[in-house]
């Protein structure tokens, strides 16, 4: 990845196209590169400090910093898997930040189809709860919620704390109210003649709203989806008491790298690059769904 | 609405009910047992260079163990930033490890939660007796008047690390034995971009260890006779001042330490940027960036005047981990017995060499590993001029109040404000009124 | 609150609320299952949002209000069903303003407040106006989008350490620009530690949660017809006054949570100070979530902790239902 800002080739390319109604004026053109490219600035210095620092030896981090390491090491792309199970830290992130963004999804559609689409009793009071959750510190319910699994442990048998599903279950619940609320908007503006249309054609409510909503909200339904499992995947407070050595995930086990004795910036910097592409790469594959809007006329 | 209104009504009553159940469950059994004796968990502190290798010390150990007794150990390697969350929550629900290790000044902290074992004379007959213990160790496990919530594991203490070339080029022929001599000699380290000597100023645990000293140097302490938090007076003053004036008024301390806390002056020192450090065990840390083992010195933590020895000539808290046993645990006899193996003579050698240690335990410290000159001077602190940070259930508190407020004071100082006895004593008021009151 | 207030902010346009029935109740063939499912399904639907809702948040959320009735110390906590009752001693500790504690407290509500709203309006411009600049595409775009989201994809712990590493006083990458490659100050200056602290931790907060807005404004521009646009060109309208006209009002039911909820999670961070500055915050940039966690965590005293959350969820209430209000009168008229 390159640090040098990729302004040079913002250019208008195909803002003329057809379906752009005018063609933007140079001093719009000439502002969105500037604009741009101090943005690209902002947002890779801390990335390009990453990389370079992750090929440097410890003793040169650890010094006066220089933009350019002094002599070049892979040694901490090996070590950083022997200082900590990184590979299990990430295995067990991948597992408990996915199963969570797809069962925060699946519920938050449910939820936002029933929202926008019906007027029932309790739906204030619904949409209200749901948007309060948000307000509460984590820190007033960490013991709480810590006390109730144990509790469901004891009586039922399932171990929810200290496992993976404890860990899921409390992560999709953290992504949904923002998630039920981000969808309610997108399925009303998804026009209501679709699914009538649908209803007409013999599908039942959930055939309309999976043939027709969710289709038309993909670009909504991706970015709950992202919001949810970086929800997951960066929490450190919950996962730093709810998890142990087997079940840790990433977020809490890359403070391994900074032991009793040293800070291994090199390491975690590594580490931070390797575990970060496989997200950055799903990203960039996500992409093109999340733009893929609805078809111009679709609305009237 | 109103079906909803009482179906709200409904809810909260249910989490109520929810809310006493689960009140009630924390701790479902009061003391433990032994309904599974074949089996234990043990919370590890890190201890190491990183988890990893702490585990590559331990596993071998605990598979002698197993072979000993059949008793199998699950070992988990926590990191400090987790550890103490770890043990309240575990405290809270009664769901823990059989095991764990905690460092000793949470001892009385933990002590008075109730979670802990309590080390009676019986208990300690199991694992050969309190004789076995060097006495500075045993002062760091609990308060006083109450049987000890556990059992030191692994001892260590200040030492004054200094670079010997860094002081001959300064002329400085020997190392500091007072402040002054570290002052003087460290003004005359201090320039061109070198400095005296290393700070975690932004450490709340590290200045509180050096506070303490200070403040026993000056005849003071932070708590009363009786366990009340007494932060301002005059010696407790005097003692954070001069700690600060190190860099404040004497400067020969980097500004910028002021902003310490993940060991940068560990690496200051190693790199040749500070002359001096005071530190527990840096041996392996300073090997680990490239110091060689004879670029430096290890020598007592100054005193006021004279030499260490007790009362106001003490130069180090004793720093160190104890083992302490889960009341809940329903393996209490195979969790005595573990602490009685990790305690044993054979593997405190063992486990205190990997960790460049002290034993706690009198027989295994005549070992030969243990009288190296690095080792001596930390073993001679330890037995003759060392103190137990106060034993009382408000350490924690103490230690981010006051811990804190030095941080402050720091921060003042590398930024060129003025501390004076008045902005101290201030500080120190300030973080006396956060203390709980009773 | 109101319930009623509420619900006016989540129906998208005046008129999709008028027109809010049942899909199924005019179509269906079977007239009586249909009534039967068109009132049970809804609930049916929100069963699982519901039951989660209470395990997770609800449930705990009262455990927590008992508890910031209680006097739980290291004391109680292990059986805290026995720990006495406290009254409202903790809250009186917490809002004496006079004694030390409620004054930390009182500041740090203060810094939280200017924090979270110097953090949220920066990241809604910088998201809102990335958005709209690579709505048309040029060469380049995707790989920018994707550049722009790295932040975003970072493991929170992986990017906020790297923000201290580049703040170090003596080797950090900002005071090597600053001091010793520009000259723009005399001295380094201190970043982890005394005021300036505040900016650190507003850029890391900045840095990390744009991306978020701009990802959410991504989307929802999406949505926004191609043909307003023309027509607003039709009638010769510029650049700014089609933002102005089309976009801003379009996106405002987007625009309404993504505010209300970056609000709320700024104030509520916990993860970026305390990476950034340890267990005790600088005082310029004592962010209330630190300082509750250390007054719950560090000094072990739970009941006063929990109190601080209870006022803290009180505060954000009232905010919340203010915002609504003012949000919903401010998006009738422009419907209407």
């Amino acid at each position: 990845m390159a640090s040098s800002p990729t302004a040079a080739r913002v250019s208008p390319a195909t803002s003329t196209s057809p379906a752009s109604p005018m063609a933007p004026p140079r001093s719009f053109l000439w502002f969105r590169r500037i604009f741009l490219t101090l943005l690209t600035g902002f947002v890779m210095i801390p990335v390009y400090v990453m990389i370079s620092s992750s090929l440097k030896p410890l003793a040169d981090v650890t010094g006066t910093f220089r933009w350019l390491p002094s002599e070049l090491t892979f040694r901490p792309y090996i070590d950083i898997w022997s200082t900590v199970p990184l590979a299990r830290y990430f295995v067990n992130s991948l597992i408990v930040a996915g199963a969570a963004t797809v069962c925060s999804v699946v519920i938050a559609v449910f939820s936002a189809y029933a929202v926008s689409r019906y007027s029932f009793r309790g739906k204030r009071v619904f949409t209200v709860t749901v948007l309060s959750t948000q307000m509460f510190p984590g820190i007033l319910f960490l013991l709480p919620l810590f006390l109730i699994y144990v509790n469901i442990g004891n009586a039922t048998g399932i171990a929810l704390f200290g496992s993976r599903g404890g860990l899921i279950l409390t992560y999709l619940t953290f992504s949904l109210p923002f998630s039920i609320w981000m969808l309610i908007g997108y399925f009303d503006s998804v026009p209501r003649d679709l699914d009538e249309a649908a209803l007409v054609d013999g599908c039942g409510p959930l055939g309309a709203l999976f043939r027709v909503v969710v289709p038309a909200a993909i670009p909504g339904i991706v970015a709950v989806a992202v919001y949810a499992f970086m929800t997951a995947w960066g929490e450190v407070l919950f996962a730093s008491v709810m998890t142990n050595d087997t079940t840790r995930t990433l977020a809490v086990g890359l403070q391994g790298y900074s032991t009793l004795h040293d800070v291994y910036w090199n390491q975690i910097m590594a580490a931070s690059l390797v575990v970060s592409i496989p997200v950055v790469a799903g990203f960039l594959l996500l992409q093109r769904y999340l733009v893929a809007g609805l078809t111009a006329g679709a609305v009237k | 609405m109103r079906s909803i209104r009482a179906a709200a009504t409904g809810a909260v009553i249910l989490s109520l009910a929810l809310t006493a159940t689960a009140c009630g469950g924390g701790s479902t059994t009061d003391g433990g047992s032994n309904d599974s004796p074949k089996e234990l968990t043990y919370w590890a502190s890190n201890q190491g260079a990183s988890v990893e290798i702490d585990k590559k010390v331990l596993q071998p150990e605990l598979d002698k163990f197993e072979k000993q007794t059949g008793i199998k150990v699950k070992l988990e390697v926590v990191p400090w930033s987790d550890l103490l969350n770890r043990i309240l929550t575990a405290a809270t629900s009664g769901q823990g490890p059989d095991v764990l290790n905690i460092g000793n000044t949470w001892s009385a902290s933990l002590q008075a939660t109730g979670a802990l074992m309590p080390w009676d004379a019986k208990a300690f007959d199991r694992i050969g007796g309190k004789d076995r213990f060097v006495d500075s160790a045993l002062g760091s496990t609990g308060a006083e008047d109450q049987d000890p919530a556990a059992v030191p594991l692994y001892s260590m203490a200040y030492a004054l690390y200094y670079n010997k070339q860094m002081l001959a080029d300064a002329g400085v022929d020997a190392p500091p034995v007072t402040w002054d001599e570290l002052v003087a000699a460290g003004k005359k380290v201090s320039k061109g971009g070198k400095w005296g000597i290393g700070m975690e100023g932004s450490n709340p645990s590290e200045n509180i260890h050096h506070a303490f000293v200070f403040a026993q140097q000056h005849g003071a302490d932070f708590f009363t006779a009786d366990g009340k938090p007494d932060f301002t007076n005059d010696g407790a003053v005097t003692a954070v001042k001069q700690y600060v004036d190190l860099m404040a008024k004497d400067k020969i301390i980097a500004p910028g330490n002021a902003e310490y806390a993940q060991n940068q002056s560990v690496s200051d020192f190693a790199k040749g940027k500070t002359a001096m450090l005071l530190w527990q065990s840096a041996s392996a840390n300073l090997k680990s960036q490239g110091m060689a083992d004879d670029s430096y010195g290890i020598a007592p933590v100054p005193v006021q005047s004279g030499t260490p020895g007790a009362g106001k000539q003490v130069n180090s808290m004793v720093a160190g981990i104890n083992l302490a046993v889960f009341k809940n645990s329903d393996n209490i006899d195979g969790a005595t017995d573990f602490v009685k193996f990790m305690t044993s003579d054979a593997e405190q050698k063992i486990l205190n060499t990997a960790y460049s240690s002290i034993p706690p335990v009198k027989a295994a410290q005549e070992d030969a590993a243990f009288n190296s000159p690095a080792n001596s001077v930390l073993k001679d602190t330890l037995a003759q001029s060392a103190v137990a940070l106060p034993q009382v259930p408000d350490e924690s508190q103490f230690e981010t109040a006051v811990g804190t407020a030095i941080k402050d004071l720091f921060a003042d100082a590398a930024g060129g404000r003025e501390v004076t006895t008045a902005s101290v004593e201030a500080a120190l008021t300030k973080a006396q009124q956060q203390m709980p009151k009773k | 609150m109101s319930p009623d207030t509420a619900m006016t902010a989540t129906a998208p346009a005046a008129e999709a609320a008028a027109r809010k029935t049942s899909p199924g109740a005019e179509h269906g063939p079977r007239r009586r299952t249909g009534r039967i499912r068109r009132i049970g399904l809804p609930y049916l639907l929100l069963l699982p949002a519901l039951l989660l809702e209470l395990l997770v948040h609800l449930v705990p959320m009262v455990i927590g209000i008992v508890m910031s009735f209680k006097e739980l110390t290291q004391f109680y906590i292990r059986d805290w069903g026995a720990a006495p009752w406290a009254g409202l001693d903790n809250y009186k500790v917490s809002v004496d303003f006079d004694a030390p504690v409620g004054q930390a407290l009182l500041h740090s509500f203060f810094v939280t407040l200017a924090f979270t709203v110097l953090s949220v309006g920066l990241c809604w411009l910088i998201g809102t106006a990335a958005a709209i600049f690579m709505q048309d595409t040029f060469r380049g775009r995707g790989l920018l989008r994707a550049l722009f989201l790295v932040p975003y994809a970072l493991p929170v712990y992986a990017a906020v350490i790297t923000w201290v590493f580049m703040f170090q006083h003596d080797n950090g990458l900002v005071n090597h620009v600053l001091h010793d490659q520009l000259g723009l100050t005399d001295k380094p200056s201190f970043w982890l530690i005394g005021d300036n602290s505040f900016f650190a931790l507003l850029t890391v907060s900045v840095w990390k949660g744009w991306p978020f807005a701009f990802l959410i404004v991504m989307a929802g521009l999406q949505n926004i017809p191609r043909e307003l646009y023309e027509a607003a060109a039709l009638d010769g309208a510029g650049m700014i006054q089609q933002v102005r006209r089309i976009t801003l009002p379009s996106l405002r039911p987007v625009n309404q949570v993504l505010v209300l909820v970056l609000f709320l999670w700024t104030f509520n961070d916990f993860n970026t100070p305390f990476v950034l500055f340890g267990r005790t915050a600088p005082e310029a940039a004592d962010l209330i979530s630190v300082h509750i966690y250390q007054a719950s965590f560090v000094t072990w005293n739970f009941g006063t902790g929990s109190a601080m959350s209870v006022l803290l969820l009180l505060f954000l209430l009232v905010v919340t239902g203010v915002y609504l209000v003012f949000t919903s009168r401010q998006r009738r008229p422009s419907h209407g």
